[in-house]
């Protein structure tokens, strides 16, 4: 491994038990929550490997929820989750299952549905020592980590709604790190992920919703834990 | 980075260790140094309550198998076989340990399941001397520069190197910690830390149930007596005959002979004993 910094080694302040178990599986849930808009009406978990055989004792159940309700790794009201999603009248089910032979250990399918009765899949597993990747949106492979901001847009599959988009970073100088475009021919829908190297704004969320095509756009920006001492910017 | 590299370096310029971590991370990272400071400073107040809290009031774990040890420790202590010093990080450990169990807060050091050991240390060796809080955040960054250096040439996860990962590191960078704190050389830390690993290789990471409770809350207890007593030798001038880079290589060729079955699998040693498994099922029901 190469040099970890002092913050790998000492931190994060975080809630126990265990940094992939609980640590982790609420930074899971804030992304989850965090892609979801915030909109969150009921959720169902799936819930695979070492994530299925030991959720309850190792709070993984609490700590998902906790992160979908937005709280951060370390906050103390992670215990409550449940509670606290009941009086805010959303609804959730844990479902252990066996989400096939490749997929991490500790991973977990998120079924949102929002307020408007539309769902929304993500998948993400914890991979040690509380970091988290986003591997799937909406059927589409991703790898967010939640150090990059992302957008994800669904759109019609014709010509020149990509070059559209990529004009629009183009003029705000800037670059992508990472571009996946995936379709459906049934019914001529498409959907793109892109990462970016640098922040932006909601305007280029709005002028990308303005673009022919664009049905559906969301902006992800680095998800900010200010009270994970590793994690907090400089 | 290893120790013999940087004990040159601390040598050449009259250095600390803690300061020549703070140094290392500003290069590094272009965080300033009043920044890591203040996290550090962040983390010791974490650190206090959760060295406290347990001890106080009794707390349970989430699954219920373990809780209440710390509480029950604190009642004895005054009668302690280990005097105060001793019994305060033994009680300090558990209250840590116990606090994470019950999805309280703490701060992982390296880990979340070995994050008593560095508190206790620090914390019940300023307590019986009276040092003030700058010297503590010394000693965490100096546990910090010696985790750096076991994460860089070994690993610091049970899943990849046992138990001796996990309390076997944090041993380590707490008898380093506590020899700055006393006033020790770079070389007598790193004395400490060598013969701390040295007394915790080949220790197999064994959960019951998969949970971070049993044994790894007692581990905690054996992880800072183990690393006050090689801060001890240290300190008396005794050194290790084996230099800390290779204690670092050794732990890290022993954690890949390993079997699975004892790297957090719950698939061996006391996680599959007649007891370990009925407590396993008892939780399941």
């Amino acid at each position: 491994m190469p040099v970890p910094s002092l913050f790998d080694i000492m931190g994060p302040i975080m809630i126990g038990p265990s940094s992939s178990h609980t640590a982790g599986a609420a930074r899971l849930g804030k992304m989850a929550y965090k892609l979801a808009g915030g909109d969150i009406r009921r959720v169902v978990m799936y819930l695979h490997g070492s994530f299925a055989a030991t959720y309850r004792g190792h709070g993984t159940d609490k700590a998902l929820l906790a992160g979908l309700l937005n709280l951060n790794p370390s906050d103390e009201r992670l215990r409550d989750s449940f509670q606290i999603a009941a009086e805010k009248g959303i609804s959730y089910e844990f479902i252990p299952t066996d989400l096939g032979e490749n997929v991490h250990p500790n991973t977990v399918r998120f079924v949102i549905t929002d307020s408007r009765g539309e769902t929304f899949e993500i998948m993400g597993s914890s991979i040690g020592g509380g970091q988290v990747v986003v591997s799937e949106i909406d059927g589409m492979e991703v790898n967010f980590t939640g150090e990059r901001p992302i957008i994800i847009t669904a759109h019609q599959d014709t010509p020149g709604v990509l070059s559209h988009i990529t004009t629009l970073l183009f003029e705000r100088d800037i670059n992508i790190g990472d571009m996946r475009v995936t379709r459906s021919r049934e019914d001529k829908s498409a959907h793109m992920y892109i990462e970016l190297d640098s922040l932006c704004g909601q305007d280029l969320t709005a002028a990308i919703r303005c673009i022919p095509g664009i049905t559906r756009v969301k902006l992800l920006l680095p998800i900010e834990e200010s009270d994970v001492p590793g994690k907090e910017n400089p | 980075m290893n120790a013999s590299e940087i004990l040159t370096a601390c040598c050449k310029d009259s250095l600390l260790l803690s300061t020549f971590a703070l140094r290392h991370e500003t290069e590094q990272n272009g965080i300033s140094e009043a920044v890591i400071r203040n996290r550090f400073d962040r983390m010791l107040t974490v650190m206090e309550t959760s060295a406290a809290e347990a001890r106080q009031n009794p707390v349970r774990s989430v699954s219920g198998l373990t809780g209440g040890d710390a509480f029950l420790y604190e009642q004895y202590r005054s009668a302690s076989l280990l005097g105060e010093t001793v019994s305060l990080a033994v009680a300090c450990a558990l209250s840590c340990s116990e606090i994470n169990a019950s999805m309280g807060k703490i701060v992982a050091c390296p880990t979340a399941g070995s994050c008593g050991i560095v508190p206790a240390a620090v914390l019940a060796v300023s307590s019986s001397k009276g040092l003030d809080r700058e010297k503590q955040i010394n000693a965490l960054l100096c546990a910090g520069l010696v985790g750096q250096i076991i994460g860089e040439h070994a690993c610091l996860a049970g899943a990849q190197g046992g138990c001796q990962a996990e309390c076997g590191s944090a041993s380590a960078m707490a008898a380093a910690a506590v020899v700055e704190l006393l006033g020790g050389s770079p070389e007598q830390s790193f004395d400490a830390a060598a013969i701390a690993i040295k007394n915790s290789l080949g220790l197999v990471c064994d959960p019951v149930a998969g949970l971070v409770e049993i044994p790894c809350i007692k581990r905690n207890v054996g992880g800072v007596v183990n690393a006050l007593s090689a801060a001890d030798l240290a300190l008396a001038g005794i050194h290790s005959r084996i230099p800390f880079d290779d204690t670092v290589d050794a732990l890290n060729r022993v954690g890949r002979q390993l079997p699975t079955s004892l790297r957090e699998t719950a698939m061996g040693g006391l996680a599959t004993t007649a007891a370990g498994i009925q407590l396993a099922e008892q939780i399941k029901q």
